[in-house]
């Protein structure tokens, strides 16, 4: 009992008479890797803030090492070798990957000055832990994103790190790289470092945890060793229910042909795609970060311009490189990254979704306010948006239900064809079901709908068809009842 | 190499090698110490200046406050000498400036660092205020009798000398200040802990808090160094001109910035390096001495300089569009 490096006893947190931890209790050993699984607003941050000592418990004990400790804060929690990662990594871009390591160690020695060589053996000595080579002196903005998180873990190392939080340590990864930080989480607990991952995301993590904790509305619902877990009754245990990936209904025989495109080629991106989407069809682009795929997505919507080949909709050429163009033909995109690129995030909800239709309600030169809100007031219901206030800014949306305002503001504007590319990219479980019921909902209307993923159960679920592309180019078209995931999985990184 | 050429450093470097050679070209005559003094004689003040201008870049701020800064502190000084303390030597001159300097530099810390509030509308506000107090409560009058200190600091010279023209030439002292306020910024800079915390906190402010960076404590420093650099540069303005007009200085605040803007700095923070903020502040120096030698009218020194900082900006930021347009 004493071996344990952090133990909660009866914790229970409430905000203004919302309880968002219920007497938790759960503990952790030094060199054990854990998964806290959860939906959104299940308790995670929560008991995140209150190990990092951000929050307080309002009942219930934290003991370290078996030592109830008293009213927590960051530095002391921090002492005690808790140390989290949050999901932006908290990194200085601007600053060198040595420096970044190296930072918070060194504000710990207290030095007034700047020890270069201690600065360097520090880094060299925690990238050495974790059998990563990455050049001490580049840029941190210069990483890709799987290198900034080893940064962050290196940081977390260089301070004497007894239990590392990962806060949803595989959203931004591709699969590859999350093997690699498999590999580094096994030596790091060889090493005595215990790892907590926070995440609603948690399958490919499962074999390096030896426990599961399932957190669901601030109650523990599930706790027990991680061989007793896999996909399926994960998200039964953080749901509530079962979410069943049924496959999408079949297209119809006669369906015709919606979009045509022919020898799309980008130097460097893309070569000589070609591929046809009939109406009601919902099509698979699946391929690894890098083959492609991203460029692929925005060329057809005209973000990215091609330098050979066409698009055809409905017969008619589609000016290419031409976002307006696209939109005006018919063709609407939902963006990868739908805080950067898809939404005005301090903007109301119902701006947010009435902006696609400024033109429409606007032809006799004056904007009909009214009539462009009740637009958007019928959209926020008709996908079911959870939004306490429509007037709210978007950002106060959860991931699911940000995206279902990006998917209303499409659908006012009724395309012809969506283009989603990673439709539910940080949505977790139930929300995610819901979206795959929009998709189907937009193919029974005759929608052409292209879904660009690496999330394969995703792509499986929703897709008539699935093309592989790897290196910038389609190299396979598979119906999809006919390839089960490892076999696509399989396809992918061959 | 590619990273070296689209260097800011590297363009400015390039552009200030034509520019002399197409002077030279115009006048055999241009290529003299003499020309070389007075590059150096005009960098002087401006050079204090973009060090503190570039400081406060790299912490994610901007200040445009301190040429009146500067301003203040010349004529208070020089009003406070001649009434209180006229005897004191040069140097205590120019540390009263400093003082002074740094005091007014505390207000602006205060209202940012403090209190939180966005930098470039606190210090569009002080820099009213502080110009306006001064003209209001001080004074508009020029002070035409220095005190002996200042009068004996303007007189200093290290290098002088007479062409073969029979014309003299000769270095200011105050260069060396400005050599020194270089060498102490890149010392605090690169050399100890608050420097990096500068550029720590000019990266992410959110990710300095999370790893417990006393982002407030290091704030009020900048603002204090800037407020000290320019109190500093005021004195040697007032020395050097051998008189303290309330009205100078205020309207440079933009040229400062744009030399170091020039020299790579980022507005977003984070970036900037001394050797840049150097070569950005030689760069228009030499516009605004040259120019006349080229016989181009004066009023056109502005679109010259404006056209430099639409280019020297413009050009690396293009690139760097188009190499990530090409990445996509």
């Amino acid at each position: 009992m004493t071996t344990d490096l952090v133990t909660f006893d009866h914790v229970t947190k409430t905000y203004s008479g919302i309880t968002a931890l219920d007497s938790v209790g759960f503990s952790i050993a030094a060199g054990e890797a854990v998964c806290l699984a959860g939906e959104n607003g299940s308790g995670k941050s929560t008991l995140i803030k209150i190990l990092a000592g951000v929050e307080q418990p309002d009942h219930g004990r934290i003991l370290f090492a078996g030592q109830p400790q008293g009213a927590l804060n960051p530095r002391l929690s921090a002492a005690a070798g808790i140390k989290v990662i949050f999901q932006d990594f908290s990194l200085f871009p601007n600053l060198s990957v040595a420096e970044n390591i190296a930072f918070s160690a060194e504000l710990g020695h207290g030095t007034r000055l700047v020890q270069r060589a201690r600065i360097a053996d520090t880094a060299r000595a925690t990238l050495a832990r974790t059998g990563v080579d990455i050049p001490l002196t580049a840029a941190v903005e210069t990483l890709s994103v799987a290198h900034k998180q080893l940064v962050a873990i290196c940081r977390a190392l260089a301070t004497e790190a007894r239990l590392i939080i990962m806060d949803e340590p595989t959203t931004a990864l591709t699969e590859r790289e999350v093997r690699v930080l498999l590999d580094i989480i096994r030596r790091l607990k060889a090493d005595g470092v215990a790892v907590l991952f926070v995440s609603h995301k948690l399958a490919e993590v499962l074999e390096v945890c030896e426990k599961v904790i399932v957190l669901r509305n601030g109650q523990k619902v599930a706790e027990g060793p991680a061989a007793d877990f896999d996909a399926a009754s994960l998200t039964r245990h953080m749901t509530g229910r079962d979410v069943a990936e049924a496959p999408p209904a079949p297209l119809r025989a006669d369906a015709p042909e919606l979009m045509r495109v022919e020898g799309l080629s980008k130097a460097g991106a893309f070569e000589d795609v070609s591929f046809t989407l009939r109406a009601g069809e919902v099509l698979g682009v699946s391929g690894l970060l890098g083959s492609g795929r991203t460029a692929l997505a925005k060329a057809l919507f005209g973000l990215v311009a091609p330098e050979r080949g066409r698009i055809t909709l409905d017969g008619r050429p589609v000016p290419l490189g031409d976002p307006l163009a696209a939109a005006g033909a018919g063709i609407g995109y939902v963006p990868e990254d739908r805080l950067t690129e898809g939404l005005f995030l301090t903007q109301s909800i119902l701006q947010n979704i009435s902006v696609g239709r400024l033109d429409a309600h606007g032809a006799s030169g004056i904007l009909d306010i009214g009539g462009l809100m009740a637009e958007a007031r019928d959209w926020l219901k008709r996908l079911s948006v959870k939004a306490p206030d429509p007037d709210a800014p978007v950002r106060s949306l959860s991931g699911g239900n940000q995206q279902r305002v990006v998917l209303a503001r499409w659908m006012a504007r009724s395309p012809r064809v969506l283009v989603l590319n990673g439709p539910s990219v940080g949505v977790d479980v139930g929300s995610k079901a819901g979206i795959h019921g929009i998709i189907a909902g937009l193919s029974a209307q005759g929608l052409g709908v292209i879904v660009i993923s690496d999330d394969l159960p995703e792509v499986l679920a929703t897709c008539h068809r699935i093309l592989v592309m790897k290196a910038g180019r389609l190299i396979e078209d598979i119906p999809s009842g006919q390839v089960s995931e490892t076999d696509l999985a399989h396809r992918l990184a061959s | 190499m590619s990273t070296l050429w689209t260097r800011n450093e590297t363009l400015v470097a390039l552009v200030i090698v034509a520019f002399c050679g197409l002077a030279a070209l115009s006048d055999p005559g241009f290529l003299s110490v003499a020309t070389l003094t007075d590059l150096l004689r005009g960098g002087i003040v401006l050079g204090i200046f973009a060090v503190g201008a570039l400081i406060v870049l790299i912490s994610g701020g901007i200040d445009v406050s301190f040429t009146a800064i500067a301003a203040f502190t010349m004529y208070v000084t020089a009003m406070l000498l001649n009434a209180a303390m006229p005897w004191i030597p040069w140097w205590a001159a120019l540390l009263t400036g400093m003082g002074i300097g740094a005091c007014l530099g505390a207000i602006n810390g205060v209202l940012i660092a403090v209190m939180g509030l966005p930098t470039l509308i606190v210090t569009l506000g002080t820099l009213s205020v502080f110009r306006g107090f001064m003209l209001t409560f001080i004074g508009q009058k020029q002070i035409t009798t220095l005190p002996p200190g200042m009068r004996e600091f303007g007189r200093m010279m290290i290098v002088r000398g007479e062409n073969a023209d029979g014309s003299f030439y000769s270095l200011h002292a105050a260069f060396l200040v400005t050599a020194g306020a270089i060498g102490l910024t890149w010392f605090i800079l690169h050399r100890t802990m608050l420097g990096r915390q500068v550029f720590a906190i000019g990266g992410s402010v959110e990710s300095a808090r999370r790893i417990g960076i006393d982002v407030r404590g290091v704030q009020f420093f900048v603002y204090v160094y800037v407020g000290a650099l320019a109190g500093l540069a005021g004195i040697i303005h007032s020395s050097m001109a051998r008189v303290a007009n309330p009205f100078d200085l205020v309207g440079l605040e933009l040229s400062v910035i744009a030399a170091v803007v020039l020299g790579g700095a980022r507005l977003a923070g984070g970036h900037g390096t001394l050797t840049g903020t150097v070569l950005g502040v030689a760069l228009i120096v030499l516009v605004r001495n040259s120019l006349i030698v080229l016989g181009i009218p004066a009023t056109w020194q502005s679109v010259a300089i404006g056209v430099l900082i639409l280019i020297g900006t413009g050009l690396p930021a293009w690139q760097a569009k188009r190499a990530a347009a090409q990445a996509a």
